[in-house]
């Protein structure tokens, strides 16, 4: 039932992407030949820890940072290809929300102008219009515009400002959202409120989410599928419950493996993370992963693992993937 | 019983803040039995780093620390400087949440390692290099002495965090505190840095204290687990008792907010409304109070104390407790 959903069109295809940074005379091969998509109405969650690439390629799918090669397709429409204006009109339909709420809001400007500023970008020079798409937005993240649209950020505590974010990811109807973990500098008690809050919008404005965060727990309670990332490369994409039940890659292994568990009675198992992940600067041959894998063998230096499909709906980038 | 290696008794942290004096600890009593693990739990703001520094003596000049912490025989409140320095380091090591902040860019790895042994140990340059080595290898960091030679930007933040934890062990602790010592890291390097804080403590039959504010890390780890809301303890226990029976809502709503990987996807996570108080404003009643679900009238008007019910070393400070046993439930 899982990929006859993800069947009509998606709304975003990102085909083959490479994103690479120079630094100084070397090159950081921070996203290396990435595909995916993203149906209309789906959540898509991204994992992997950091310096994996994860951020650099939500950024890339909204052209903030240029693909080296490789395409990204929103709606039909190339959008590695677009620039200037038609890109800025592109992007109403796309927003981003970052994971610094408190530093992503400009400490000096007033909450409501905060929020009003995509209305203005955008051209809507109607102020009582756009005065009640604020109103719509700051009360549909559960703030009282009455009360916050005249105070500054500061007055405001980490979950409120990743509220008022969420209001200004929302205030031009976008149709899809990148969140950028979302959540991970919130408390444990505070996070709750947001994610729930983000399933709220999802449902209320019909959006499509692409969700990164390294965290596998939050990322399995909102999205439909993950994929899984590891120094550039996808290891695994899956219908959620799928990839936590039976994953096929051993990095999701380990990755599940390596999760505290909140229950004294789940043993920690010792040591199951050999070493650390390699720099991007200069990757691995072969699978990106074999450096701390248990299974790999010669083929795994020689041959790049390709995403194929090892289950139903089930997407593996291994050699050797786990029965 | 021997007496406990650490006891925290009734200390109160407060901080002058241009908004009025800020209560960090709120009047906190701990002990700590000389190889054990106890867990400190709290989310941001509720005292759980103010209490270390209390310990460690390590407070912001302002602050106003009342209480006693006995360390070893010795009340480290009334210490004085020299004393307390020499205790800092040898008896009593720490590890903080950001390796890059902790370690001293400009040094060498060698030279801060050798740097604390030497000065609380007795030994000669070429001793102490041995030992540095010995410890950099005890912590899982390959070619040792080719590290020594290197500055904490060409090591990893694993790495970095390995070699705090190099440094904090090196003059053998009768208490380690490890503030948040994982989570500045990624997921499969935070599960080698609690093995490795668990092997060495069992190797050396060292006390140890880690804060955290995640209750996965805890609970594979601690003997004992103390939960912090809002400068106070509001429930300790020892691990399994504390998690197979809570008695303190907050603690019950803290474990159930976190997301888990068994509960289906979309599942709305039972989130706990509104957000801690103002410390500047301190309540008159129980400080969850306006968060909780079970709060009545007393709740507002009174500040429940520690208590037990049925297992001695199980307290909660709450009025309507949840999960006790048949007719003692509110």
């Amino acid at each position: 039932m899982m990929q006859l959903a993800a069947r009509p069109a998606p709304l975003l295809n990102v085909d083959n992407l490479v994103v690479e940074y120079g630094l100084g005379s070397k090159i950081v091969h921070a996203v290396s030949g990435v595909s995916l998509e993203v149906a209309r109405g789906e959540t898509l969650g991204l994992v992997g820890e950091s310096g994996c690439g994860k951020s650099t390629l939500g950024r890339a799918v909204l052209q903030l940072r240029r693909a080296k090669s490789g395409r990204v397709m929103f709606d039909g429409e190339d959008l590695t290809a677009m620039e200037g204006e038609a890109l800025r009109r592109m992007r109403r339909r796309v927003q981003l929300i970052f994971q610094d709420p408190i530093a992503s809001l400009n400490p000096r400007r007033r909450i409501g102008d905060i929020v009003a500023e995509p209305l203005i970008i955008a051209g809507i020079k109607d102020a009582a219009e756009r005065k009640r798409r604020v109103h719509e937005v700051l009360s549909a993240v559960g703030l009282d515009p009455d009360l916050v649209a005249g105070r500054l950020p500061h007055e405001f505590s980490g979950g409120q400002c990743q509220r008022i974010c969420i209001a200004r990811s929302l205030v031009l109807n976008p149709e899809f959202i990148v969140c950028d973990e979302p959540v991970s500098a919130l408390d444990v008690s505070i996070r709750a409120q947001i994610l729930n809050l983000l399933e709220e919008m999802k449902a209320r404005f019909g959006l499509t989410l692409l969700f990164i965060a390294h965290d596998l727990a939050v990322v399995k309670a909102v999205s439909d599928r993950v994929a899984v990332m590891y120094l550039g490369r996808l290891c695994e994409v899956a219908p959620s419950e799928q990839l936590f039940a039976r994953p096929a890659h051993p990095y999701t292994a380990l990755l599940l493996q390596a999760i505290p568990v909140p229950d004294p009675d789940v043993r920690p198992v010792e040591s199951v993370a050999a070493g650390e992940p390699p720099s991007p600067i200069a990757p691995p041959s072969g699978c990106r992963f074999r450096t701390r894998c248990p299974r790999a063998d010669q083929r795994c230096s020689g041959e790049i693992p390709e995403l194929r499909q090892v289950a139903p709906g089930q997407f593996a980038a291994c050699h050797h993937p786990l029965a | 019983m021997t007496a406990p290696l650490l006891t925290i008794e009734d200390v109160a942290v407060e901080l002058p803040t241009p908004r009025g004096n800020l209560r960090a600890v709120d009047h906190v009593d701990l002990s700590l039995q000389a190889g054990r693990t106890l867990g400190i739990v709290g989310e941001s703001g509720c005292g759980k780093t103010m209490l270390s520094r209390a310990v460690l003596q390590l407070l912001p000049k302002k602050a106003k620390l009342t209480g006693r912490v006995m360390f070893d025989g010795e009340d480290l409140v009334r210490l004085e400087a020299e004393s307390l320095r020499r205790l800092r380091g040898r008896d009593l090591a720490v590890v903080f949440q950001d390796p890059m902040t902790s370690l001293n860019p400009v040094l060498t790895i060698g030279t801060q390692l050798m740097e604390t042994i030497q000065e609380h140990l007795e030994l000669d340059a070429p001793a102490a290099k041995a030992r540095s080595i010995e410890l950099l290898a005890a912590v899982g960091i390959p070619a040792p002495e080719q590290r020594l030679a290197q500055y904490p930007h060409q090591c990893s933040g694993g790495m970095r965090q390995r070699i705090a934890i190099a440094i904090a062990l090196s003059c053998e602790p009768k208490l380690l505190i490890a503030d948040e010592p994982t989570t500045a890291l990624d997921v499969t390097i935070q599960a080698q840095i609690l093995d490795l804080l668990a092997r060495e403590q069992r190797r050396r039959h060292m006390a140890m204290i880690i804060i955290t504010h995640d209750l996965g890390v805890v609970a594979g780890r601690a003997d004992e687990v103390a939960v912090m809301y809002a400068g106070r303890v509001v429930e300790r226990a020892p691990t399994q008792a504390l998690f197979k029976r809570m008695h303190m809502p907050y603690t019950e709503a803290l474990l159930a907010a976190i997301p888990k990987l068994e509960t289906a996807p979309h599942t709305p996570l039972p989130a706990i409304s509104g957000r801690p108080p103002d410390p500047t404003r301190p309540l008159k009643g129980c400080s969850f109070a306006p968060r909780c679900n079970y709060a009545g009238g007393r709740c507002h008007e009174a500040k429940p104390v520690l208590t037990s019910a049925e297992m001695a070393e199980h307290l909660y400070a709450c009025f309507h407790p949840i999960r006790m046993t048949e007719g003692i439930e509110a």
